[in-house]
């Protein structure tokens, strides 16, 4: 009997201290890697402020599942050197839940094979398709693929009898990995490239290579793939020559500074983007409506600078790790399992859909043609 | 080549040419009195865009522009009395890593005062799309603003130089120091006057410009290295040479766009300054015997 009392003691106790961690309300930590400063900051600054503002909101309303969030942001100043150490000391001395960014796709590739060994979930906020390209199985990422873009920048010039184009890329590895989708993709559409260029990042003219490219009299149409703001040079040296050729960018020119840089030149330009760009305009219907106006509306009035789509990558980064955090608990394997299995999230930048093969989660509607009229965004109608 | 394409790359090559030259001149007026180069020139150029950008909301753009323009000349001074005045006989390496550590501090004070965002002065003229036609080609006037400034201050310069009293004690300097100090020229505020001046320069050219290429907390490092080419090809220390040799580097780029990618346009100007070095190291307009008097 007396054992019996005392085994039971035992039994109670050790319940009783199990029960404690649960009781008790605990943190998850997350990591955040991103360019805050430095020539990428542009991205890293609205990703890092709508971060701040989301673990505010979260944690004002109780955290997940009662477990306060912890976020710890790390500016990398868009070094991959500096990435790849902050990604080694989150995972293996703050030992996080999971990584948010690298806001470029440079540093992104430097760590994902760390991240991996790891076994830390790694949601980028880069664009670049190599990121998940091949799938990695803890690397997934937010932005939309760049073929997407040129898919559909090629869906419109097919509609509008365009054949040939000529290309202008900027000398960034946005640049670079847009030109090359741009050659490799044209043929599937019957479309040719029959002039390229890339111009520098601090390029301050660009009127003669604009005139070079107008003198080729084949061109019908200019695609000029850059995320930095020399992509606005160009704009106003096309329209200054007076050539009213289609223009199209891609979802790099979606910050309205490049607009207001090309200013009256920038108008009837064409460019492929996620909805948040025109979230005031969307019908109410839509599945992305609520969240982007919530979203744009919130970050402007906490920070009265406008939402760029930048900001709104980490947004959906930051909520598909919400999501799966609340249906796998604290854990790093149950997490990127549920992340992998999320579907029809609708976030900033589409309706993701992951899957084991697909760590992106976007497909071509994720992208929208808009157009600027009046010094702003509004969804492209045709001509 | 067409006659419109051939004056279209023409007054490609005149915009950039004018805006290398006047950060040419800028170099070569410190060179004259110090005998160095001073690396901080590009952010004299920088500081003049971004001031008249901040001043703009709270006047017009003429006053708005002076304003800037006096304000960087006070910073050239403050930088010249603090940094450079003190120094008992420094050689001209320890001056011009002085520079090159200015240049970065006055960078990085723009990024915290700035930020990274990139701004514009509106046009003087018009708007991002107003075009004159010359013989079918079309240039925005503020091209045309950018090649009249530059040519107004070579020709003012041009008058200082010659006929002030200023002027030629600043000449007196740059021919030979210790006779200038013997005839009682003050060399030391003729320094700083050279800091001044070329501060002023570089400001009126930022503001300028900036319409066209835009203002960056870092576009100095690249306007830096374009001026110092085109200031060694023309030969260091000689303002009308510079002004030649920054046309000449212009128009250079702006044709080679024809024959190689645009990618190349770096390459060239820098394939040049090698050259220039190996064949003339005193330039294309300088005078070996002058250049070898020199220090540096």
């Amino acid at each position: 009997m007396k054992r019996f009392v005392s085994k039971a003691v035992l039994a109670a106790t050790a319940a009783s201290l199990m029960l404690v961690p649960a009781a008790m309300a605990g943190t998850i930590k997350v990591g955040a890697i991103l360019a805050v400063t430095g020539g990428a900051s542009f991205l890293g600054g609205p990703e890092a402020r709508t971060l701040e503002m989301l673990v505010e909101e979260i944690n004002a309303k109780g955290g997940i599942n009662g477990d306060k969030v912890e976020m710890i942001i790390k500016d990398s100043g868009a070094s991959p050197e500096k990435a790849i150490s902050f990604a080694k000391q989150l995972i293996e001395e703050e030992k996080v839940l999971a990584i948010i960014g690298p806001s470029t796709s440079g540093e992104t590739m430097k760590i994902k094979d760390i991240s991996e060994a790891g076994k830390t979930p790694l949601l980028s906020c880069a664009a670049a398709e190599v990121i998940v390209n091949p799938v990695a199985s803890y690397v997934f990422k937010t932005p939309q693929n760049d073929s997407l873009a040129v898919k559909k920048i090629f869906m419109e010039m097919n509609r509008l009898g365009i054949t040939k184009i000529a290309v202008l890329a900027g000398n960034t590895g946005f640049g670079q990995a847009g030109k090359g989708q741009l050659l490799k993709i044209a043929p599937e559409f019957g479309i040719e490239v029959i002039e390229t260029e890339v111009y520098d990042k601090k390029a301050t003219d660009l009127s003669a290579v604009v005139a070079k490219i107008r003198a080729n009299k084949d061109v019908q149409a200019v695609v000029n793939w850059s995320v930095v703001p020399a992509q606005s040079i160009v704009i106003k040296n096309i329209r200054q020559a007076g050539w009213d050729v289609p223009l199209f960018q891609s979802h790099g020119f979606g910050n309205i500074k490049y607009v207001e840089l090309a200013g009256a030149a920038a108008e009837g330009v064409i460019f492929p983007a996620g909805r948040l760009l025109i979230a005031d305009t969307l019908s109410a219907d839509h599945p992305q409506a609520a969240l982007l106006k919530s979203y744009v509306s919130n970050y402007e009035s906490k920070y009265n600078e406008t939402a760029s789509t930048f900001g709104g990558h980490a947004y959906d980064a930051f909520t598909i790790l919400v999501k799966a955090v609340e249906t796998a608990g604290n854990d790093r394997d149950k997490v990127r399992a549920a992340v992998e299995n999320l579907q029809g999230f609708a976030g900033t930048g589409g309706v993701f859909n992951f899957s084991a093969t697909d760590h992106n989660g976007l497909d071509i509607d994720a992208f929208e043609m808009m157009t600027v009229k009046d010094g702003k965004f509004v969804a492209y109608t045709g001509k | 080549m067409t006659i419109e394409l051939f004056i279209q790359y023409c007054f490609a090559g005149l915009t950039y040419g004018s805006i290398y030259a006047i950060v040419a001149i800028g170099f070569n007026i410190i060179y004259n009195t110090t005998g160095i180069i001073n690396f901080a020139q590009g952010e004299f150029v920088m500081l003049g865009g971004m001031i008249s950008i901040s001043l703009l909301p709270l006047m017009p753009m003429p006053l708005a522009i002076a304003l800037a323009v006096v304000i960087t000349m006070a910073v050239g001074a403050l930088i010249e009395i603090i940094f450079i005045r003190w120094l008992k006989n420094p050689s001209v390496l320890r001056m011009i890593i002085i520079t090159i550590g200015l240049s970065i501090l006055i960078r990085e004070t723009a990024v915290h005062i700035w930020g990274e965002g990139i701004r514009a002065l509106p046009y003087f003229i018009g708007n991002q799309v107003t075009a004159i036609s010359v013989f079918g080609a079309r240039i925005s006037p503020q091209v045309l603003v950018v090649i009249g400034v530059c040519g107004l201050m070579v020709v003012a310069l041009g008058l200082f130089f010659k006929t002030t009293s200023v002027g030629r004690q600043m000449r007196a300097c740059s021919a030979n120091r210790t006779a200038a100090v013997l005839c009682g020229i003050n060399t030391r505020n003729m320094v700083t006057f050279s800091f001044v001046l070329s501060a002023g320069i570089g400001a009126l050219a930022g503001c300028v410009m900036s319409p066209i290429t835009y203002s960056e907390y870092d576009i100095g490092t690249g306007l830096a290295i374009k001026g110092f080419t085109v200031a060694i090809i023309g030969g260091l220390g000689n303002a009308g040479s510079a002004v030649i040799a920054g046309l000449l580097l212009g128009l250079i780029e702006a044709f080679s766009v024809s024959v190689v990618p645009l990618a190349f346009q770096d390459a060239i100007a820098i394939a040049i300054l090698l050259v220039i070095l190996f064949v003339r190291p005193h330039g294309l307009f300088g005078s070996s015997e002058a250049a070898g008097l020199k220090e540096f």
